[in-house]
């Protein structure tokens, strides 16, 4: 049992194979092969179309919605055609007035109405009041000017607005995967970069991802040399100690983080237990703050460190590192030349393991970190489930699933670029 | 090979055999060393085990305070838990949603299993890699999308969407369960009992089924673990008739923490103890049965 | 052999699956959400369990936090799970504009005029009246704070602030922390730089605040010790003073009351049944023991009139506690709710 538990080649060819091939028995051993093939295909094939349907097309349709400004641009129509030649900069004609005029005249009282308001206002702050508002007191069409709009709010008098709603008239926008990075298009077409105070996506995608470092590495630190505790006692313990592992492995992640919420609250157990060794007198806050966050992750997802290390490990022969020993290599030398290489790929698929899981966790940080503790994934359920911002969501979510990729690759790239001297 | 790798550290999850070679650090002479690395070692592996045994006796005490030492011992949170219309409708929810998933996930795991074991090299490469990326990729990212597409069919907050979205996450590891089961099998005895004059069909049933059992039964435990410990999917798709035992504690942890989720808690530690028993038990067994049969292979 | 064994097992499984199936009809039963704990205890006991008994219809209940966006992904995300739900004041104003609740036939539940003033509305009907104050243990602190700067005042009173993650009422709070009048907090924050100041009040204690999401935190986090002072539901804080025995002490002064309805999310199956549940909880006769039972205020004039003094005392209704109290004003919240909640989220997160 170690790699290509799924991968390894068919089956061995059986006796006939070895008996001097003409050519009819040749054609004949190919159709088989080749009904055996087509009876195998038949057999995942079930699989592999359930995924397509329920996994590879939702994953299609999550990037299609991050790009998708069909519903807008249609709702917005005529103000899209009247502003097409408009710079950005100049003052608004008074024929996009004039069209925002009717369009929101046809929006209002639809549900489409609020639609729009809410996909102005993700760009601009306010915005969702002032198209409402404006909807609500509509001037006459025939009249409808800049300064029509302008009396009902003066908003309608700056450019910013106007840019907006051009943003908004795309078919196919960029805007929710810019705001992902805190980025937009300013209406000449070049791309800005919101400041700092007002963007946070760059922040949460930085600290989501040095979470997920601080995890991977304080994972490596204590399970590598547990996986190698275990690896090296005799059956009885390690059995007894693989039950530990093992035992959070298949216990609910929910009973996992709330038995952390319990122990790490104010008056919990762990702060009696520090005030009663008198390491301290007043209680340590270590729940809904990032330190909470590290712990329960950590403990959440060690297992996933310790197995792929531990199952490396029992193949490794003890003789290497005796032979290597015996040749006079010091201890340390011995693991860091000969052990630490051939654990490696252990080592590597446990990383990619915990930091990938890390990178998509939301539901322990959820629960036990703070306000500023919130990974990417807290953001993408916020959008979905909180508000109806489904661009947004949607792009986060895309996001995420190419920084998963990136490092899915580089591990690949690392893995396959190192020869693989642990198959020995 | 890097998916051969990833297969291989899944794998090992479902069916990690124990140390079998007594070898022990006193290769490394230093003495200091074995005793720190056990004191470091043992320290781990306490952390990983304590917070669900501190949990345990916590639900037993009479008080409502989440502390020790016990103001007593009571059952009181355990007839609360069984008294709370929304916990038992939870409880009935997760084994439901659970048990239609696991016999989904087996029957297209398994049969995926086989097939590829049948497979070219590198076609098999490819569609393990396929097969397994429901377990690389996020699964808030998953849930996003399933919620995207089921929308529209209303399948989101019903039971029929989130058994679905459960049976993608579940049926990767039947597949990773039942192929490690299959790597132990050996295709020579499909070939005797054909040699022996069996039909194809009635070899697999006598010759192959038996053997790989062990392991569509551990997979389809596995299975059944991932749908009742999912909460993602759940937040995601499941409507206040379908609440699931995650979400209800999710919910319940975001409140207060009562000692009611902790008796909760308890019972499905519990459950992770039997899951973990009936799969370490199989596991040996697949390994006797593997083992003689290859012996019996072998006359 | 085995396999006819496996097959049984199986067989028996999927029986028993069928047995236990919870029930997936197509008429989904009518479905509440309310905002848990005590108050949402309350309702159960006096209003869902009676009128289950009565008419025969199954309610199932869900509790939320409110959020105007949960509502608008409801209904136009395709997943209307909620038929009735109870909603702040500035929620039933923006859904009701965006098409979000059902119109309501008022002939039908009894006429406006039995309702207090503003607890008839086109699309709710007033469920409860609340406050949310400074509440602080009592036993910790002998000589309590009494207003928002002292809240502030982290020396003379040591310890984390419960504070609710999101604007509405923590602003106002901010503001009167820095020496705003009650009377003037609107006037103040309906200006950018009384924004500013709200936010920048905030900055001062940001470090030492606990969030909370749902009302029933509120209570525990004082209870365990986690936090000293707290900006929460003033009935939660007297629910646990009875069902638990705290002594927590609400501080009437510079509190914030308002009102809370009932709306139907549209396109509810169960229409004619949450209708009907409607009128059932806005009889006086039932609705009259709700305050001695949630420590909320009600909303129609008959029951108010039978709500003994000692109950009535510990209301925001009660004349003594309304005159130092703030109204929350639904139309500022109402126009800035969308962008004060997106500033807040990204104050808060980073």
């Amino acid at each position: 049992m170690t790699a290509g538990a799924v991968t390894t080649a068919r089956a061995a060819p059986g006796g006939p194979a070895h008996r001097p091939l003409d050519a009819s028995l040749g054609a004949q051993l190919r159709r088989a092969d080749r009904g055996r093939q087509i009876r195998a295909l038949l057999l995942v094939a079930p699989l592999l179309l359930f995924l397509f349907v329920n996994f590879a097309l939702p994953l299609v349709l999550m990037l299609a919605k991050s790009i998708d400004g069909r519903e807008e641009a249609r709702a917005l129509a005529r103000t899209g055609a009247a502003l097409a030649s408009w710079d950005g900069r100049s003052a608004v004609p008074d024929a996009a007035a004039k069209a925002l005029v009717a369009d929101l005249g046809d929006l209002r009282g639809t549900p489409a109405l609020s639609m729009v308001a809410n996909r102005l206002n993700y760009d601009v702050n306010g915005m969702r009041s002032l198209v409402l508002k404006t909807a609500r007191r509509l001037p006459p069409s025939g009249d409808a000017t800049l300064a029509a709009l302008g009396s009902i709010d003066p908003l309608w008098q700056r450019p910013e607005q106007w840019a907006a709603v051009l943003r908004a008239t795309d078919r196919i926008t960029s805007f929710h995967v810019l705001a992902a990075v805190d980025a937009r298009r300013d209406p000449a077409g070049g791309i800005t970069m919101l400041p700092p105070q007002q963007g946070v996506m760059r922040e949460i995608f930085l600290r989501t991802f040095w979470i997920a470092s601080v995890v991977t590495l304080a994972c490596i630190v204590l399970g590598y040399p547990v996986a190698y505790l275990i690896a090296s006692a005799t059956p009885g313990w390690a059995s007894v100690m693989m039950m530990a592992v093992l035992l959070p492995f298949w216990t609910s992640l929910l009973v996992r983080t709330s038995a952390w919420v319990v122990l790490l609250q104010t008056n919990g157990i762990v702060n009696k237990g520090l005030q009663g060794l008198g390491l301290t007198s007043a209680p340590v806050p270590l729940v809904f703050n990032r330190t909470g966050a590290y712990i329960a992750l950590i403990h959440v997802l060690l297992p996933f460190m310790i197995l792929p290390i531990y199952s490396i490990m029992k193949s490794v022969k003890p003789d290497y590192v005796r032979a290597a020993v015996s040749l006079g290599a010091s201890p340390v030398t011995a693991f860091r030349r000969v052990y630490l290489p051939l654990t490696l790929p252990g080592l590597a698929s446990g990383t990619l393991l915990v930091f990938v899981s890390a990178l998509g966790f939301y539901i322990t940080p959820a629960l036990i970190g703070g306000a500023g503790d919130q990974m990417i994934g807290f953001f993408i359920a916020y959008y979905i489930n909180d508000t109806v911002n489904w661009g947004m969501a949607a792009a986060l979510g895309g996001l995420l699933l190419l920084s998963t990729a990136v490092v899915f690759l580089v591990y690949t790239w690392l893995a396959g670029s190192s020869s693989p001297a642990w198959r020995s | 090979m890097a998916g051969g790798l990833l297969v291989a550290g899944l794998a090992e999850l479902s069916a990690v055999s124990l140390a079998r070679n007594g070898r022990n650090a006193a290769s490394l002479p230093q003495r200091a060393f074995t005793i720190g690395l056990h004191t470091f070692g043992w320290g781990v592996l306490l952390f990983l085990v304590l917070p669900l045994l501190v949990v345990v006796p916590l639900s037993f005490n009479a008080g409502s305070f989440l502390t020790y030492p016990l103001s007593g011992i009571s059952g009181r949170w355990y007839a609360d838990l069984a008294a709370s219309p929304s916990w038992s409708k939870a409880f009935r929810n997760s084994f439901f949603v659970g048990i239609i998933t696991t016999v989904l996930a087996t029957g297209l795991g398994t049969a995926a299993a086989l097939g590829i074991k049948r497979l070219g090299a590198g076609r098999a490469k490819w569609i393990s890699l396929v097969i397994l990326s429901p377990i690389i990729v996020p699964v808030v990212i998953t849930a996003v999308g399933v919620y995207f597409l089921y929308a529209p069919f209303g399948l989101v907050s019903s039971f029929t969407g989130l058994i679905l979205a459960h049976t993608v996450l579940a049926a990767p590891f039947v597949v990773i369960t039942v192929a490690a089961t299959l790597d132990g099998f050996d295709p020579n005895l499909l070939r005797a009992a054909a040699s022996c004059g069996a039909s194809p069909f009635v070899a697999f049933r006598r010759v192959m089924l038996p053997l790989i059992m062990p392991g569509v039964v551990s997979g389809a435990i596995f299975a059944f673990a991932i749908s009742f410990d999912d909460i993602v999917m759940a937040l995601f798709l499941a409507g206040p008739e379908q609440r699931t035992l995650p979400v209800q504690m999710f919910n319940g942890v975001r409140e207060e923490i009562s000692p009611t989720i902790t008796a909760a808690a308890t019972l499905l530690v519990v459950l992770a103890v039997i899951l973990l028993g009936i799969v370490e038990y199989l596991r040996k067994r697949s390994r006797r049965l593997g083992i003689a049969a290859a012996d019996a292979g072998q006359h | 052999m085995r396999v006819g064994i496996i097959t049984t097992c199986a067989l028996s499984v999927l029986a028993a699956v069928a047995v236990m199936r919870p029930g997936e009809a197509s008429a989904r039963d009518l479905t509440v959400a309310a905002w848990g704990g005590s108050s949402q205890a309350a309702q159960k006991k006096l209003y869902y369990a009676p009128f289950s008994a009565k008419t025969g219809t199954r309610i199932v209940e869900d509790s939320w936090s409110g959020g105007i966006g949960i509502l608008r992904t409801k209904v136009q995300g395709g997943n209307a799970n909620w038929d009735l739900v109870q909603v702040e004041a500035d929620e039933l104003n923006l859904g009701c504009e965006e098409g979000l609740f059902e119109k309501l036939d008022w002939t039908a539940l009894g006429g406006r005029e039995r309702f207090v003033p503003g607890a008839a509305h086109e699309c709710g009907v007033g469920s409860v009246v609340w406050t949310t104050g400074l509440v602080y243990d009592a036993n910790r602190f002998k000589d309590g704070p009494k207003n928002w700067v002292d809240f502030w005042d982290l020396k003379r009173f040591p310890g984390k602030r419960a504070l609710r993650k999101g604007p509405k009422y923590t602003l106002e709070a901010a503001l009167m922390a820095d020496g705003v009048e009650p009377k003037d907090v609107y006037k103040v924050l309906r200006t950018p730089a009384g924004v500013d100041r709200a936010f920048k009040k905030l900055d001062e204690i940001k470090k030492d605040v606990v969030w909370w999401t749902a009302g029933a935190q509120g209570p525990q986090l004082l209870a365990s010790g986690e936090v000293a002072l707290a900006n929460i539901y003033a009935s939660r804080a007297l629910s646990a003073n009875r069902s638990d025995g705290r002594n927590f002490k609400v501080v009437w002064n510079q509190s914030v009351y308002a009102i809370d309805y009932f709306v139907i999310l549209k396109g509810s199956p169960n229409r004619a049944k949450a209708v009907e549940l409607l009128s059932f909880m806005t009889q006086p006769e039932v609705q009259k023991d709700f305050p001695g039972e949630a420590n909320q205020g009600i909303t129609t004039i008959a029951a108010n009139k039978q709500v003994p003094k000692a109950v009535s005392a510990n209301l925001p209704t009660d004349p003594e506690n309304e005159a130092v109290a703030l109204a929350l004003d639904v139309d500022f919240w109402v126009d800035n709710v969308d962008q004060l909640t997106q500033r807040f989220n990204a104050w808060a997160s980073r």
